[in-house]
């Protein structure tokens, strides 16, 4: 299971905008909020976060040196 | 098909208008729906509809001589696009696309004139929307010309990128924004540009720092 992006349901209205984005149909709205569905086709293009208008889901990046990888 | 009159009532450009005027204006209004990827306007082109996102997200964007996508603004429902060059009577400035399944409301061009002709009101929610619009490019203009955007990305890189020991600290696109003080839009722009200098890689969910002497002149740190 890779890691998938974060959901905040506290912050999460339901709206469906990071559902109708969302490629891999990995999100999906259930009991008023958003949820994750689905692990496996997630690109992290991070559209999600992006059009989310209550900051409700983020999508971190590790940042790393190169040389430090192994 | 023209459209039901009270879903008029959320779009800034209708605010303060009676039912009766919004059930007039509802009948110049049609309906457009449209696909994920599908181009609901192309850059270049003439500017002849005015679009509100009714449901669904529209991405802004224009394709760079080397075919990259550069995302300038997201629009959301209850907001507009492609106002000012039908305002101006120019061309379509930029290109947008369907990000999903997409409701919009298009009114054309002759008929917003007759529109703003007809009711004041709709004069003075114009000039509102279009000043939002100028403080919005103001603001885009103020980050190209003072705040040098991908030299600030490229510091918040430098100064998080992790050592190799312990947790290694993230951050999402936004938390980078609010640090720099722009919009997530350029964030998400300026790391196209990094990666294309060659400075790092984007890996899922992960920044690798490939050439940290390039980002560090990025960064104006010598």
């Amino acid at each position: 299971m890779g890691e998938m992006p974060l959901i905040d349901r506290d912050k999460c209205q339901g709206c469906g905008l990071c559902v109708s984005v969302c490629a891999c149909g990995a999100l999906v709205i259930e009991d008023s909020a958003v949820s994750i569905v689905d692990v496996d086709e997630c690109q992290w293009c991070t559209l999600c976060e992006l059009v989310c208008p209550n900051d409700a889901i983020s999508c971190p990046f590790e940042i790393i040196v190169e040389n430090d990888q192994a | 098909m023209a459209v039901q009159a009270e879903s008029l009532k959320s779009v800034p450009y209708f605010s303060g208008l009676s039912d009766s005027v919004l059930v007039s204006i509802s009948k110049l209004i049609f309906e457009k729906k449209a696909e994920r990827g599908e181009i609901l306007i192309f850059e270049g082109e003439p500017a002849e509809v005015l679009y509100f996102v009714v449901a669904g997200v529209v991405k802004v964007f224009k394709t760079s001589a080397d075919g990259k996508e550069q995302i300038y603004h997201i629009i959301r429902p209850g907001e507009s696009f492609n106002d000012v060059p039908v305002l101006s009577g120019g061309v379509n400035m930029v290109s947008a696309g369907a990000m999903g399944a997409v409701v919009l409301h298009g009114l054309k061009k002759k008929d917003l004139e007759t529109v703003i002709k007809e009711y004041p009101q709709v004069s003075l929610n114009v000039i509102q929307v279009l000043s939002r619009r100028v403080e919005e490019l103001v603001a885009m203009v103020e980050d190209f010309s003072f705040r040098h955007v991908t030299g600030r990305v490229a510091k918040i890189l430098l100064e998080y990128a992790g050592d190799g020991t312990g947790e290694r600290p993230r951050l999402t696109q936004q938390e980078m924004a609010a640090m720099i003080g722009t919009a997530r839009e350029m964030v998400g722009r300026s790391l196209k540009n990094l990666e294309g200098e060659g400075a790092i890689r984007m890996e899922r969910n992960r920044i690798i720092i490939t050439d940290q002497k390039a980002l560090k002149e990025v960064a104006g740190i010598v």
